[in-house]
């Protein structure tokens, strides 16, 4: 099934697991959070949350950031 | 040199009054040695997508300067709505296992980072009904620093001039009524350029100052980083000190008394 991760359609196994998306990602070090349609997904729930077809997940992280625009698109689609 | 002169945000107690950002330094080794250069206790983080598959390996910003060493400020930087603002604030406290403070920053346009403080009223409010302690950029307006801070943010934090401008403090009467008028930590968040603009805010009576572009685009950026937690002693210990008043005229520092010609 398809799923849309950081703006991009990605092609996932049916029944997906959150946990499951964090390993196809290869990300290793955890420090991340993840929204949902809009929901946050906290942590401890990624093994159990199961993935519809056109889910609209945000996957982020924390990077240096001052007052200004930084490098890297925010969530804001208006910028 | 002080003792004991701290203050609180958020029930927390600092000793440090420069706050400051993380951005555009060189690398993440850089930002760790400025970071530390600077002795400051608050550091601005910023919520981005993961690169994806890019650099799976690359270093965190959370390994190089860990949450249990510095406390971290997510910010909403690039947030020009309301919504984005509470969406990012919501994700950072996800990724940062609870924490609950957080700088709201809702930008006007892209011209001046102005903020638009209709937004920011409508995502403080927002915010602090989820349970986020709210550290709120505004403009230099006493009347809605004050009604900010009535809504319930934990620290107030007007603008010396536009961000990233280095311009320092444009309006210090604003800022100065702003300070007499709070019962919450006035910060001065953006405008500073360079050392004595930071020793203005903080002789001005600002509890602090948060500040990225002054030390990350400094051409030494630890020196600098040096140079800024000194002025902000000084201009603290200068605020408490008590300045002299201003006069048109000299004023002999020698006693009159006892001159023998």
């Amino acid at each position: 099934m398809k799923i849309i991760v950081n703006g991009e359609s990605k092609t996932v196994p049916d029944n997906c697991s959150a946990q499951q998306l964090v390993e196809l990602l290869e990300i290793t070090h955890g420090r991340i959070a993840m929204e949902v349609n809009m929901e946050i997904v906290p942590r401890s729930t990624y093994a159990e949350f199961r993935f519809k077809p056109g889910d609209q997940v945000e996957v982020v992280h924390a990077v240096g950031g001052g007052q200004e625009p930084v490098e890297g698109r925010g969530l804001g689609l208006r910028i | 040199m002080l003792e004991n002169d701290t203050f609180v945000i958020a029930g927390k107690t600092y000793t440090s009054r420069l706050l400051v950002g993380s951005g555009k330094y060189k690398d993440l080794e850089e930002t760790r040695l400025a970071t530390e250069a600077s002795e400051a206790q608050i550091m601005t983080v910023a919520v981005r997508r993961t690169n994806i598959g890019q650099h799976p390996g690359e270093p965190n910003l959370l390994d190089v300067l860990p949450p249990d060493k510095i406390t971290y400020l997510p910010n909403t930087a690039m947030c020009y709505t309301a919504e984005d603002a509470v969406r990012t604030c919501r994700l950072a406290r996800e990724l940062l296992d609870g924490h609950n403070l957080v700088k709201l920053e809702v930008l006007g346009d892209e011209k001046t980072l102005y903020p638009d403080i209709a937004q920011t009223f409508v995502a403080a409010e927002q915010l602090i009904k989820d349970g986020f302690d709210v550290m709120v950029y505004t403009s230099d307006d006493p009347i809605v620093a004050k009604r900010l801070e009535e809504m319930g943010c934990v620290a107030v934090m007007p603008l010396a001039a536009p961000i990233g401008s280095g311009l320092g403090i444009r309006n210090p009467y604003n800022i100065r009524t702003i300070v007499e008028n709070a019962n919450v930590p006035i910060l001065v968040d953006a405008g500073v350029g360079t050392a004595s603009d930071a020793a203005i805010a903080m002789e001005l009576g600002c509890d602090g100052v948060l500040m990225n572009t002054a030390i990350a685009g400094a051409k030494n950026p630890v020196l600098m980083a040096s140079a800024m937690k000194k002025a902000i002693q000084a201009g603290r210990e200068a605020y408490l000190a008590g300045r002299i008043p201003k006069k048109a005229f000299a004023s002999a520092s020698s006693p009159i008394d006892g001159l023998f010609f």
